[in-house]
C-alpha cells in the first residue's frame, strides 16, 4: 500500500492534459474528469468514465492514505477473516494504472465552479472539465459529555479499525453506542472477537430505521441468547474517566442510573454527508448535495454521488441521502454516463439493507413500514426466528422486510423496482407471504 | 459467440434432474437444496419453471460488490464469484433483482450459476429439452434485458 501512495504522490507536478501553471489561482494540473472520493461510488464512477471515454484524463482523489477500499468490508477485517488488502475495492495489480486513472491522496478544501478548479488541503489547485463529488460521509459524534477521551472510537475508517483491533482484545469490556445498521454490523464483529460486549441503543428496538418492532426485537432476543446484552430505549448520558483502573479506563453512564466500566467505547450513532468544504461554492445543499435525476448538482459541470448526494428517491418526491452500497455504485455509474455525454436517467434510490446479526440474517427494502392507504401481509414464527412482512400499495409491492431468509431475497427488489402488477398473486401473498419468488415468476417473467 | 441458457417452462416436467446435476457438479453432493438452478412448481396451473441467473451484461451483483469479488469470465460471459475475495457481506443478494445470487451460510460466501465453465450440467441432465445452451442472441434474453431495464439502479442509457 505504501508503494501505491508513493507512486501517486510522485505524479505531483505532472500535467495530465494541457499546460500547467503553478501560480496560485490557476490550476497546478488539469483533468477532463476529477472524481473526489475513492470509495465504492467514486471508483465505480471513475471506471465507468473510462469505459465510455477511452482517452479523457481521469483523476481519482482519495481522502485517506489508503488504496481505495470499502468500509463495508471493515467488519470482516475486525473478525480476522480478511487482511487489510481484503477491504480493497479492486485487487488486480495495476488496476487503476491500466485504466489510465490517476489515483492521488487529497482532500478537497474548496470548490470554485466559476474557474472550474478545486483546492486541495495543502494548497494544490486542480482544474476540471467535469467534477464528480463522492466525498462520502462522516460518523456523527452525539453531544454527550466526555466523548473526547482515549479509548473512544468510531468504526468508520481503516485507521479506526486498526485501533479497534488493538483495543478489542478477548475478554475486554466493550460498550457499543448504537444498534442501527452500522452498529449491528460492528456488533457482530466485536462479539466474534470475544469481547465482553454491551450494546446501548436509544431506540425501542434494534435497527429501528430498517426493521419493525417484531423483527427488531427478534434480533434483540437472538443476541441475548448469544450472550450479547442489548439495552434498548437507553441513552448514554456521560462518559467519565475511571481512575484507578488501568484496564477499564472509562466509565459509561446510562440514563437508567447504571454505570458500565469499559476498556473501549465504539460510537455508531449514524453518519452525515461531508459538506464542510462546499462553503461558498454556491451549490444547492440540504442534508446532502442536491442532485437531479442525472446526478447533476445545481452547477452543470458538477455531479454528486453516494453518501454525500441527496438524490431522487424511488418513491415520492423528496430527495434523499441513502448512505448505502447499492445506491453508491448505482449513482457512480449513472453520473459517469452523463458526465461522458451518454444521457442516462436515474430511477431513484431504493433503500435496501441486509444484516447478519450473529448468524440471523435480516433484510429490508423500500417502504418496509408501509405507506398511507396501503395494506400488508405478515407471517411471524418466533420459535424459529422467521419473519416476513410485505407492504403493498394498490396492486404492487412497495416495501418488504424479512428475518431468517436468505434464498432469493433479491426478488423483493425486483418486484418493487419493476413495479410489477401482482394481480391475483397479491391475495396469494396475503395468505402466504413467503411465496415471493413464486409471485415474481408468475407476474414478472411471463 | 457467447452462449446462454434458454429455459422453456412449457417443456419442464418438474423432474428436478437439473437441480441434482447442478449440486453434484458444484458441491459433489446429491442435494437439490444446494443447486444454483431451482425448479418452481405451480400446482394450480400444472406449470413448472426452472430458473437461474441470466448472466446480465450490466450485472447488479457485480456492481454492488464492495470488494470486486464478482467478475465476468472472458470466455463464457458468466459472472463468477471469486470465493477468496468474497467477504460474505450479502449485498449482492439484495442487489440482484432476479434473486439468483444467494448466501450459503455454511461457507460464509455467496453462490450463483457460473455456466459450469461453458458446459452446463443442467443442460446435459434435462431429459425434455426444457433447458438448452444456445447462442445468446437467439434466446428470450432480450426480453429479460428489457425487463431488467425497467428496474432501478439500472437506469439505462436513453440514446
Amino acid at each position: 500500500m505504501t508503494g501505491f501512495i508513493k507512486k501517486v504522490f510522485c505524479r505531483k507536478g505532472k500535467t495530465a492534459s494541457g499546460p500547467s501553471d503553478t501560480n496560485r489561482g490557476t490550476s497546478d494540473q488539469s483533468y477532463k474528469y476529477v472524481v473526489a472520493g475513492a470509495g465504492p461510488a467514486g471508483v465505480t464512477a471513475a471506471e465507468t468514465l473510462r469505459q465510455n471515454d477511452p482517452d479523457g484524463s481521469i483523476l481519482l482523489l482519495g481522502g485517506e492514505p489508503e488504496a481505495p477500499y470499502s468500509r463495508m468490508a471493515i467488519p470482516y477485517l475486525l473478525v480476522g477473516s480478511i487482511e487489510e488488502e481484503g477491504t480493497h475495492i479492486r485487487h488486480q495489480d495495476g488496476h487503476y494504472e491500466n485504466l489510465k486513472i490517476d489515483c492521488r491522496q487529497g482532500r478537497v478544501s474548496q470548490v470554485n465552479p466559476a474557474s472550474k478548479t478545486l483546492l486541495l488541503e495543502g494548497g494544490n489547485r486542480i482544474g476540471y472539465d467535469k467534477l464528480c463529488l463522492a466525498t462520502g460521509a462522516h460518523p456523527i459524534k452525539p453531544p454527550i459529555p466526555g466523548l473526547d477521551q482515549e479509548g473512544i472510537l468510531h468504526c468508520w475508517t481503516l485507521e479506526d479499525a486498526r485501533k479497534i483491533i488493538e483495543l478489542a482484545h478477548e475478554g475486554a469490556d466493550v460498550v457499543l453506542m448504537g444498534a442501527g445498521f452500522i452498529g449491528c454490523i460492528i456488533l457482530e464483529a466485536l462479539a466474534l472477537r470475544k469481547v465482553n460486549l454491551t450494546v446501548i441503543e436509544m431506540g425501542d428496538r434494534m435497527v429501528p430505521r430498517m426493521l419493525d418492532p417484531v423483527a427488531g426485537n427478534m434480533l434483540k432476543s437472538w443476541c441475548a441468547n448469544k450472550g450479547v446484552t442489548v439495552h434498548t430505549a437507553t441513552k448514554i448520558t456521560k462518559v467519565e474517566p475511571h481512575p484507578g483502573d488501568a484496564e477499564d479506563t472509562l466509565l459509561v453512564d446510562l440514563d437508567n442510573g447504571k454505570q458500565i466500566p469499559a476498556h473501549l467505547l465504539v460510537v455508531a450513532a449514524g453518519v452525515k454527508s461531508n459538506l464542510g468544504y462546499l462553503d461558498g461554492a454556491g451549490l444547492e445543499i440540504d442534508q446532502g448535495i442536491l442532485v437531479d435525476e442525472r446526478l447533476q448538482t445545481s452547477d452543470e459541470n458538477i455531479y454528486a454521488i453516494g453518501d454525500v448526494a441527496q438524490a431522487p428517491a424511488f418513491e415520492g418526491e423528496d430527495k434523499v441521502v441513502h448512505a448505502i452500497q447499492t445506491t453508491a455504485t448505482d449513482h457512480g455509474r449513472i453520473a459517469a454516463l452523463n458526465m461522458s455525454g451518454i444521457a442516462a436517467r436515474y430511477n431513484g434510490s431504493l433503500a435496501m439493507n441486509v444484516l447478519d446479526t450473529l448468524g440471523l440474517i435480516s433484510v429490508s427494502f423500500g417502504e418496509w413500514n408501509g405507506v398511507e392507504g396501503g395494506d400488508n401481509a405478515v407471517s411471524v414464527d418466533r420459535e424459529n426466528n422467521r419473519y416476513i412482512r410485505l407492504e403493498f400499495s394498490g396492486g404492487r409491492l412497495v416495501g418488504a422486510q424479512s428475518v431468517g431468509r436468505t434464498d432469493q431475497v433479491g426478488v423483493l427488489r425486483g418486484l418493487i423496482e419493476g413495479r410489477v402488477p401482482l394481480g391475483d398473486w397479491k391475495e396469494k401473498l396475503k395468505k402466504n407471504p413467503h411465496l415471493v419468488m413464486d409471485a415474481y415468476l408468475a407476474c414478472a417473467q411471463r | 459467440m457467447q452462449k446462454t441458457l434458454n429455459i422453456i417452462p412449457e417443456k419442464c416436467t418438474g423432474c428436478a434432474q437439473c437441480e441434482i446435476a447442478c449440486s453434484i457438479e458444484h458441491v459433489g453432493m446429491f442435494s437439490p437444496s444446494k443447486s444454483r438452478i431451482k425448479v418452481f412448481k405451480f400446482p394450480d396451473e400444472g406449470r413448472f419453471v426452472a430458473y437461474t441467473c441470466t448472466q446480465c451484461s450490466e450485472a447488479w451483483c457485480q456492481r454492488a460488490c464492495p470488494t470486486g469479488a464478482i467478475s465476468a469470465n472472458a470466455e463464457t460471459g458468466a459472472k463468477e464469484v471469486c470465493e477468496p475475495t468474497c467477504v460474505g457481506c450479502k449485498v449482492c443478494t439484495i442487489a440482484c433483482p432476479f434473486g439468483t445470487i444467494n448466501y450459503v451460510s455454511e461457507r460464509g460466501k455467496v453462490t450463483k450459476c457460473d455456466l459450469c465453465g461453458g458446459d452446463p450440467a443442467c443442460v446435459k441432465a434435462c431429459p425434455t429439452g426444457a433447458i438448452t445452451f444456445i447462442d445468446a442472441d437467439a434466446t428470450g434474453y432480450d426480453r429479460m434485458k428489457a425487463w431488467a431495464a425497467q428496474t432501478g439502479g439500472g437506469a439505462q442509457p436513453e440514446a
